[in-house]
């Protein structure tokens, strides 16, 4: 718990002192916020919303991604080493937004024809419906949200496993296994320890490829939910 | 110690689909903060400064558009000077050789004159010399003539009146024996 609120403290802090002070010709450390920052805005938000969309959902999807990653990353930084969204509670309460977020984009856009639209989709024959439409139902109003969530907690518990795992075994190879009982067996920490160390490397990799994944699904129903024709 | 280690591994952990009420809390409480900031600095400040440099690239792109205009401009100008330069300055050579022609052709006329008075004026002298030679070569062969006669034939032809008869018929004479030699 106390990781997330270290980590949104760190994350605010961020965000005010980069965006303080934004010139036309940026400087290094700006440009490198840029990068971060226009990356959510472009290669996410507007390319998947549009430039008038994207504007209006920027301000949580832009939150959503930044959270998520200092979370996810969270998970390999020493004495934290544990991802904030590891825990379901996170994960849920973005799923939750994302879910009300292209819920409400819809029924914005299309008022109480947002449910007909996503539930009977245009062009199929209507004795389909019968299949049709709890499908629907059930991968747009029940799949979405808990895909959402489970995609991320897991890829972050599995993370978590795998580097406890490797590092605890680490651990006891080389300290009980080679030097208490000196058993040459515990020359195998060492490969516990390579591991250990090339899955820190992947879970970075995991950390930024998830809250990307999150971001962009998130951005993605929206996007289904604005579109005439699902 | 491994028995250790499977002893944590064995205790039951908390499912960990199941959120506690804290954590939900908390991560509501987090996110809001987060959107929050996001939604009032962020996205403002970055949009404002993203206009902001397009405004200044375009208006960079603008000017140097603007610039490349104004310097094709007066490439196009200088063009037209030159062009105008080139036809005035054949102008005025031509108008230089039609006007030295003219000066040589009425130098040549001037000469001309000047050669045709010149010769007027020798032929005049020369006529006017050749009658003051003819009338004292007239006056001076009528003496002699008449010098010579009268030694030939004894006899004094002094009588001025009759001298100057015989002299004129004898000129005359010579004279019309000229035309009739000029004649033939």
């Amino acid at each position: 718990m106390l990781i997330r609120i270290v980590i949104t403290v760190l994350l605010i802090v961020w965000l005010l002192i980069a965006t303080r002070r934004m010139r036309i010709v940026p400087s290094r450390g700006q440009v490198a916020n840029e990068f971060i920052l226009g990356f959510i805005r472009n290669n996410i938000v507007i390319e998947t919303l549009g430039e008038k969309d994207g504007k209006r959902f920027m301000a949580p999807l832009m939150a959503m991604f930044l959270l998520i990653l200092g979370l996810n990353l969270t998970g390999t930084v020493p004495f934290f080493n544990i991802a904030g969204t590891s825990v379901i509670g996170t994960a849920l309460v973005l799923a939750i937004v994302s879910y009300v977020m292209f819920i409400y984009a819809g029924i914005k856009k299309f008022g109480i024809k947002y449910f007909k639209n996503a539930l009977f989709p245009a062009g199929v024959p209507w004795p389909l419906y019968v299949i049709v439409t709890p499908i629907e139902f059930i991968s747009t109003f029940v799949l979405r949200p808990v895909t959402l969530v489970l995609r991320l907690l897991m890829n972050m518990v599995a993370g978590h496993l795998l580097l406890v795992l490797c590092f605890s075994a680490t651990h006891f190879f080389l300290l009980t296994v080679l030097f208490t009982d000196g058993n040459l067996l515990g020359l195998l920490g060492i490969g516990t320890f390579a591991f250990g160390a090339a899955f820190t490397v992947f879970e970075i990799l995991v950390a930024v490829l998830q809250a990307y994944v999150f971001t962009f699904l998130a951005a993605v129903y929206i996007q289904l939910s604005l579109a005439e024709e699902h | 110690m491994l028995r250790a280690f499977f002893d944590v591994r064995a205790e039951e952990p908390p499912n960990p689909l199941i959120p506690a009420d804290y954590d939900i809390i908390y991560s509501s409480i987090i996110f809001v903060a987060l959107l929050i900031v996001v939604a009032i600095f962020v996205v403002p400040r970055m949009n404002r400064a993203l206009d902001a440099r397009a405004e200044a690239i375009e208006g960079g792109l603008k000017k140097a558009e603007e610039a490349q205009a104004a310097a094709s401009a007066a490439r196009d100008e200088y063009t037209a000077q030159l062009a105008e330069a080139r036809a005035e300055a054949a102008r005025i050579r031509e108008q230089a050789r039609t006007d030295g022609q003219a000066i040589l052709a009425e130098l040549k006329e001037q000469a001309q004159a000047e050669a045709a008075r010149i010769v007027a004026n020798a032929q005049t002298q020369i006529e006017a010399e050749r009658s003051a030679a003819l009338v004292s070569l007239r006056s001076e062969v009528g003496s002699l003539a008449l010098d010579l006669a009268s030694g030939v034939i004894g006899e004094s032809l002094s009588d001025d009146k009759k001298a100057a008869a015989v002299v004129d018929r004898f000129l005359a004479d010579l004279e019309a024996d000229e035309k009739a030699k000029a004649g033939k």
